[in-house]
């Protein structure tokens, strides 16, 4: 007789209920003209709301599921929370979005939901074909969209161009895998961690491993794997570059951390060598690139390459509180990095046709909140106090300062004074200049105002008291030290 | 240390955030309610300050009116807040800028009201804040605050040409040193936790730590760049003409008056006192960059067209004083530089004001469009000539009390330093009485400065407070130098006994190293302070 595995569907409850909902939208959607984009929305917003409070079992857990495929433990919880945070806010800042460009297209939250779900799989994975599966699930969903948008020719390249290059990292991915079942015998994590824990490694691990971290930082898009990310940042739609940046980045790297500090963690100090030249890179090129940019868009993107560099250090340090840094840092992103891509899809108004930084000149006189907002996510950005940008610096410089790397730390610090720069060219042009012509009136939906505040609230909350929230970081991590 | 009841430091240092909440809610148009407003709160932490000073008692050395609360427990961040006689005096004088900057910009400000008085209240809290922070992260945040509001203010009403380089220049400057400074904090905090077990940012915690002499010589570096660029020390000055040029008056005046003090008040509230060992090894050096300022900046202003350059110059020298005195380390040098930290505040604050003034009048800056302004405007003539000779240090005004002690107590360590500083006296002579000849003597040749008007009602009001401080430190100094003698030899005793103790630590341990020798009596062996 085949045994029957066991299956029990609550642990993975959140990721069905994100499934359940993009199907229903599809399903309806099919049935109706008017008003899907709304009707999609609220579904989708539903969706959230219980796979949130299906979500909340898991953080005292700390068991496996499907015979150890799937991990139900504090760090899941932390990141399915985080991932269900930014598809919530990225629905909310995409409905007016949608509505401009009016094509009725309700797939995009389908698709959405169902790249939040593959996510959700990525975090929660003990084993690399759970990885992978999660991976191209979320991966594919965000090729469709970000060539979504019917007219667009920068669209079209954008998804091209992150397909192509897209599909070589899975194959990397894929091939440093299979290369590490052919030395351990296994994919899952926990054999592949005895495997390197019994004594030297044939040279097939290793490369396994090289090939592995070669798939993770084209995910994080650190240098030098992050060619695409400017292009398509620009390219996609702009509260999905939003989610892109945050929600993706957050997933490899929850991924990442798992399959590094738990399967492989006997090969830290190989792996750490390779981290610390790719995250020195990282800063550098990142915030120096985004110096010399003109589109707001490709410049956040620059932003958010640098920023890989700056989470790459807590994996470095390699200790609790290095990983309890990413995961804060992770958090404070999400919020700031939302909330600025909500402004910039604001400002950018119809069709995309503002998203140059001298579109903003002038912000502060024409809507002295709006400005006040994106002033606070840009200093939140350069990690200036009191922001929750601040303390996530603070938390990861601590920590690679903690574990002896100093001059990483340094160098940190160096670059992010240079980031200060094209930050506060942002709120300089919004402040102190005048715009040539007077733009058009801004479109502002109860939607974005509700996203855009709570992002901000966030920021600053987070900021100000973030003990409660290093602490959830510090017990979510708990599974790895 | 006494724990206060009452949290009057909170009060003072939060109170302009009160400010600006309240200012939210008023109508942008109606810029005479808001100024109001913000007079009114500025006002209010003013009295509230003075409260403090009531509180303060002069004859210890102890922080006082303490406040702690947890802040993140787990990392040992406590929001911690203390006086003692060295920052008592610097509230008191950021406390009372506050309502003369608003009263100073009542006129001069006509766009962006709203806007451009919540900066300043912003500020207000940031600069309070470094000055009473007991624990170093609270202290880099305040820090680090007081960035966005002065950056606005220089960028925003800023002079057209040139404020954005300006601005863009003030920050980068600042945040380069700051964050080196950082990256020094977390060194320190993590240092001294791993060797005590706690953690903690609690500065009176880790003035007692003693840091080995290698790391204190790196870490010193870090408070030093981010402290000297704020001060500014030659070289690192370059920032300053630029900021204060494009600033507007008031930014100058806060900037000037308040703001540098930030560098020299980190020396010696968190560089010297962490680093005694690193930052006397250093001093001769600081002391010869000092004394390179005072000329440098005495030779610079001589030769500036513009007044307000000029002025600006002229701070790079006096706070080459203020560094002198500091790096002296003997009890007069230390309260000299402190006395002249709230005299450079006041005399050139009050120039900048004087600056103003003209500039409103005239739209000029430039020395060359002046002369015979005497006769067209006596009070301003009496006002200006006041200042000047305070900022040249005329004995019976603030400026000579500060100057002559620095002098006195470098001369005591460093005699040539002292000699050369005080020719720095003589040239600042030169180029403050030179200047104030060709603007105020002499016929007036410039058509247009004959119809000027003389001063306003408000005008006098916003120089009166100022020159009653300025007479009164340089007629009746012990008002000023009694409640800071104690801390002040506090300060010094603590930077010998530390300073003692690390070498103490280290040869301890170099004997454990060699395991040789008998064990020296360690205080024996402790090489006296030259003073």
């Amino acid at each position: 007789m085949i045994p029957v595995p066991e299956v029990n569907l609550g642990g993975i409850l959140p990721a069905l209920i994100l499934c359940v909902a993009g199907l229903v939208v599809m399903t309806v959607c099919l049935f109706f003209r008017k008003g899907v984009i709304s009707f999609a929305a609220i579904v989708s917003l539903l969706g959230i709301f219980l796979a949130v409070v299906a979500n909340s079992p898991l953080r005292f857990l700390n068991k496996t599921a499907f015979t150890g495929l799937i991990a139900l433990d504090g760090y899941t919880w932390f990141f399915n929370l985080l991932i269900l945070l930014a598809a919530g806010i990225t629905v909310l800042t995409s409905v007016r979005y949608l509505g401009d460009e009016g094509h009725g297209l309700y797939e995009y939250f389908v698709l959405l939901l169902f790249a939040s779900a593959g996510m959700m799989f990525m975090v929660s994975a003990k084993h690399l074909l759970v990885v992978f599966v999660g991976l191209e699930t979320l991966s594919i969903s965000i090729y469709v969209l970000s060539g979504i948008l019917p007219g667009s020719a920068k669209s079209k390249e954008a998804a091209l161009k992150y397909l192509i290059l897209g599909g070589f990292s899975s194959a990397i991915f894929l091939y440093g895998a299979a290369l590490l079942y052919g030395a351990a015998g296994s994919l899952s994590l926990a054999a592949l961690k005895t495997y390197f824990q019994a004594g030297t490694p044939q040279l097939m691990g290793t490369v396994g491993m090289g090939l592995l971290l070669v798939g993770f930082t084209f995910k994080v898009a650190a240098v030098p794997f992050h060619m695409w990310t400017p292009d398509v940042y620009e390219g996609a739609p702009t509260p999905l570059t939003g989610f892109m940046s945050v929600g993706v980045k957050a997933a490899a790297f929850a991924a990442f951390v798992r399959v590094f500090f738990d399967g492989l963690v006997s090969l830290q100090v190989s792996w750490t060598h390779i981290l610390w030249v790719l995250a020195v890179l990282t800063m550098i090129l990142g915030n120096l690139a985004a110096l010399v940019q003109e589109n707001i868009k490709r410049m956040l993107a620059y932003s958010s390459i640098a920023h890989a560099g700056y989470i790459l250090m807590g994996m470095i340090a390699g200790t609790a509180m290095g990983t309890q840094g990413i995961l804060y840092y992770l958090l404070a992103y999400t919020f700031t990095n939302l909330g600025a891509f909500g402004v910039v899809a604001l400002v950018g108004r119809k069709g995309e046709a503002n998203v140059y930084l001298d579109d903003y000149r002038g912000l502060a006189k024409a809507h002295p909140l709006l400005a006040l907002v994106m002033a606070i996510f840009l200093f939140s950005l350069a990690g200036i106090p009191p922001t929750a940008g601040f303390v996530g610096k603070f938390t990861i410089f601590s920590a690679a300062i903690k574990s002896g790397y100093l001059w990483l730390a340094i160098i940190g610090v160096l670059t992010s004074a240079a980031s200060v720069f094209y930050y506060f060219r942002v709120v300089m042009k919004m402040y102190m200049e005048a715009p040539d012509t007077e733009p058009a009136g801004l479109q502002f939906s109860p939607a974005m105002v509700m996203a855009l505040g709570i992002a901000v609230t966030g920021v600053l909350y987070i900021g100000i008291f973030p003990t409660t929230y290093l602490n959830l970081a510090l017990q979510s991590v708990k599974p790895f030290f | 240390m006494e724990t206060s009841s009452f949290p009057i430091l909170s009060f003072i240092t939060l109170a302009p955030l009160i400010g600006v909440l309240i200012l939210l809610f008023v109508n942008r148009g109606s810029h005479e309610a808001l100024r109001r407003v913000a007079m009114m709160i500025m006002l209010a932490d003013f009295v509230l300050s003075l409260v403090a000073y009531a509180l303060f008692d002069p004859t210890t050395a102890t922080m006082q009116l303490v406040e702690n609360h947890v802040w993140v427990r787990d990392w040992g961040i406590s929001y911690k807040l203390g006086i003692d006689g060295i920052s008592l005096f610097l509230v008191l004088l950021t406390t009372l800028l506050g309502p003369i900057v608003i009263l100073a910009s009542w006129k001069d400000i006509k766009h962006r009201v709203k806007e451009f008085l919540i900066c300043l209240l912003f500020l207000q809290t940031g600069m309070l804040g470094v000055f009473v922070a007991l624990d170093l992260f609270l202290f880099y945040v305040f820090w680090e605050i007081m960035l966005i509001p002065m950056y606005l203010l220089i960028g925003v009403w800023g002079n057209p040409a040139r404020r954005l380089y300006a601005a863009i220049k003030f920050v980068l400057y600042t945040i380069v040193g700051s964050l080196l400074m950082l990256i020094a904090i977390l060194a320190l905090y993590l240092m001294a936790g791993e060797a005590s077990g706690t953690y903690t940012f609690d500065l009176l915690k880790l003035y007692a730590f003693p840091v080995p002499l290698q790391a204190q010589f790196w870490m010193f570096l870090a408070f030093f760049l981010a402290f000297a660029i704020k001060v500014p020390m030659f070289p690192f000055h370059t920032w300053l003409p630029d900021a204060h040029t494009e600033a507007p008056t008031v930014g100058s005046v806060v900037l000037a008056a308040v703001l540098l003090k930030m560098g020299t008040y980190g020396f010696i509230r968190f560089a010297i006192p962490l680093f005694p060992n690193a930052a006397m090894d250093a001093a001769w050096w600081i002391c010869l960059l000092a004394v390179i300022g005072i000329i440098y900046g005495a030779w610079v202003a001589m030769v500036q067209v513009d007044v307000k350059r000029l002025v600006a110059f002229s701070s790079v020298s006096h706070l080459g004083f203020v560094m002198l005195g500091m790096f002296a380390l003997t009890a007069q040098g230390v309260e000299g530089s402190i006395i002249q930290m709230i005299n450079h505040g006041l005399s050139t604050g009050a120039l900048f004001l004087i600056v103003g003034m003209i500039y409103e009048r005239r739209h000029t800056r430039l020395i060359e469009d002046f002369g015979g302004l005497s006769k067209v405007m006596p009070v301003f003539a009496v006002f200006f000539m006041i200042f000047t000779l305070s900022s040249i240090g005329l004995p019976g005004l603030n400026g000579f009390v500060g100057e002559f002690l620095i002098l006195l107590g470098t001369f005591r360590v460093y005699p040539w330093y002292a000699v050369f500083a005080a020719s720095g006296v003589i040239f600042a002579a030169v180029y403050m009485l030179w200047m104030f000849q060709r603007v105020m003597f002499g016929e007036v040749t410039n058509p247009k400065n004959v119809g000027l008007k003389d001063l306003c009602a408000r005008e006098v009001w916003v120089l009166m407070p100022i020159l009653v401080f300025v007479v009164w430190i340089g007629v009746y100094p012990n008002t000023f130098l009694k409640p800071m003698e104690p801390s002040v030899k506090n300060f010094i005793q603590h930077v010998e006994k530390k300073r003692a103790l690390v070498l103490d630590v280290e040869r301890a341990k170099k004997q454990a190293a060699s395991e040789a020798g008998p064990v020296l009596a360690s205080s024996a062996q402790t090489p006296s302070v030259d003073r």
